[in-house]
């Protein structure tokens, strides 16, 4: 049961009682909010006293008449707006008039009930702002969430950038106080290992551009028949090296004519994250395979790897921001954590599924199902 | 009667997973006359706190988790109470996690000695490390 503050400021006492009475045993219950609410009503006779208690303890609801002996109901209003409080105000006035109506809603009143009022019109507009009460709190506290996750991104953010930089200066401050001797090649560690962190600042602006463009520019989509197979081709062209590299053999399998409606650009960060993390996380020598299907409706992309695997708790969190899996066997792979996310924003966008099995030391299977034209089964 | 000195170097055990951090904290901490021993991640550090005991210790905060620091900096605690620990903390990151390291009482809880920013001059490092091991003897 939820409690929502009444104040009434009308210089009538029949007027103040009577909506005391109405509203105290009143009570407001929807299938649809998670609480009941019931109301607490105050009093205050003039717009002075009633600014008092609204300062001393703010009210959700007021319920406010128009002609009062001080300050009129309409300067109360306008206090309320300028200090930008959060109250529902409901003009309560024998003096209807048209003027006032648009005056009072113009600053910022919501509701409009005229004198003389039944019980049942009294409790119909509560009945109503109440419900809007609710939506209201609901709504702030996914905004909040919202702010308090961006701030988390933020913050990673911010160190993941500030420690390579950190790093950088270190070097060149041991450098700058020739640290290591007078001999240039002394310094040979130093230097690959500052170009190292440049590298690595420079892949996490890249994985920052590409979230921008998956969280915002989901308008610009730029649709046409992608064929799957041309992507995946380009994605294992451009990772070659790094897998010539490691030894690793990448097999391109499956229907050669999958096609599918979309922006070809994303498909390609789709492809290009999940095939560079098969070579990452694989051992010397093994191998990688993309095998594209299409069956009932659904489009199933399915990049598997012979590598070091992971346990069920590290899949739960792979696809979070920032998230990289921290253990003896990933110590020395280069990551930004973003490039799951990325993919999993992606192919939610596409009203698809992302799937991982995985088995520690023998390797993962990444699934992604994309819907052709109705749902994917 | 000879005053019997001790000669030997404190060994000071350094646990971070930015390996250049490491590096450089090792070059300087070493320039200050201290032996380091070096721990990349919180588990290298328990497994190394089993079998041997440093004269103090200095902890990355986040690790393989949020509050690796945290817990290294507890079971130290528990095993060697009379070694000082310093939690080394690049501030803006911390403040994005739940536990809010600068409330007093959390600090308390925590029983680090010290809470030093990861940025601070070499000179200022020397003198709270110098500080904590004379208190100690």
């Amino acid at each position: 049961m939820s409690t929502l503050k009444i104040l009434v400021i009308d210089d009538e006492p029949g007027i103040r009682s009577g909506i005391s009475r109405i509203l105290r045993n009143f009570r407001v219950d929807y299938p649809f909010m998670e609480e009941a609410f019931d109301f607490e009503v105050n009093e205050a006779p003039t717009g002075e006293e009633g600014i008092e208690l609204i300062e001393k303890d703010k009210p959700d609801i007021l319920l406010l008449d128009n002609k009062l002996p001080g300050i009129q109901g309409i300067e109360v209003l306008e206090y309320i707006r300028k200090k930008h409080m959060n109250i529902i105000v409901v003009m309560i006035t024998s003096y209807a008039s048209l003027e006032l109506a648009v005056k009072a809603t113009s600053d910022g009143a919501y509701d409009f009930i005229p004198k003389p009022f039944t019980p049942q019109e009294l409790k119909s507009s509560i009945e109503n702002i109440t419900k809007r009460v609710f939506l209201k709190k609901m709504t702030s506290k996914l905004q909040e969430t919202g702010k308090q996750i961006r701030f988390q991104f933020l913050s990673v953010l911010s160190h993941e950038l500030k420690a390579p930089l950190n790093s950088i200066e270190g070097y060149l401050q041991m450098i700058h106080e020739r640290q290591a001797g007078p001999q240039l090649e002394s310094y040979d560690y130093m230097i690959d290992r500052m170009l190292h962190r440049i590298n690595g600042m420079r892949t996490l602006i890249m994985d920052l551009l590409d979230l921008t463009k998956v969280e915002s520019g989901k308008g610009k989509r730029d649709v046409k028949e992608v064929r799957l197979s041309d992507v995946a081709r380009t994605a294992m062209d451009t990772m070659r090296p790094y897998s010539i590299q490691k030894d690793i053999r990448l097999d391109l399998l499956g229907d050669e004519n999958v096609t599918v409606m979309a922006d070809n650009e994303e498909m390609e960060i789709i492809f290009n994250n999940l095939i560079s993390n098969a070579i990452k996380y694989n051992k010397t020598g093994g191998r990688v395979s993309c095998t594209l299907s299409e069956r009932d409706n659904c489009i199933e992309i399915l990049v598997e790897d012979t590598g070091i695997g992971m346990t069920t708790e590290e899949i739960n969190r792979i696809f979070d921001d920032f998230v990289r899996i921290k253990n003896e066997k990933t110590k020395h792979i280069a990551g930004t954590g973003l490039g799951l996310s990325i993919v999993k924003k992606l192919v939610d966008s596409y009203h698809g599924t992302i799937e991982v099995t995985s088995e520690p030391d023998l390797g993962s299977i990444f699934k992604v199902k994309l819907p052709t034209d109705k749902p994917c089964s | 009667m000879a005053k019997h000195m001790s000669i030997t170097k404190k060994t000071i055990l350094l646990v971070d997973d930015d390996q250049d951090y490491l590096y450089q904290m090792k070059t300087r901490v070493e320039s200050f006359g201290f032996q380091t021993m070096l721990a990349e991640s919180q588990k290298e550090a328990e497994d190394l706190i089993e079998t041997t005991k440093p004269d103090l210790a200095i902890l990355d905060l986040m690790m393989e988790n949020e509050d690796s620091g945290f817990i290294l900096c507890y079971k130290m605690k528990k095993k060697y109470p009379g070694v000082p620990i310093i939690i080394a903390t690049g501030v803006a990151a911390e403040t994005g996690i739940s536990f809010d390291i600068n409330d007093e009482n959390n600090r308390k809880w925590i029983r680090a000695d010290r809470f030093l920013e990861k940025g601070i001059r070499s000179e200022k490092l020397k003198e709270e490390i110098e500080l904590l091991l004379k208190i100690n003897n």
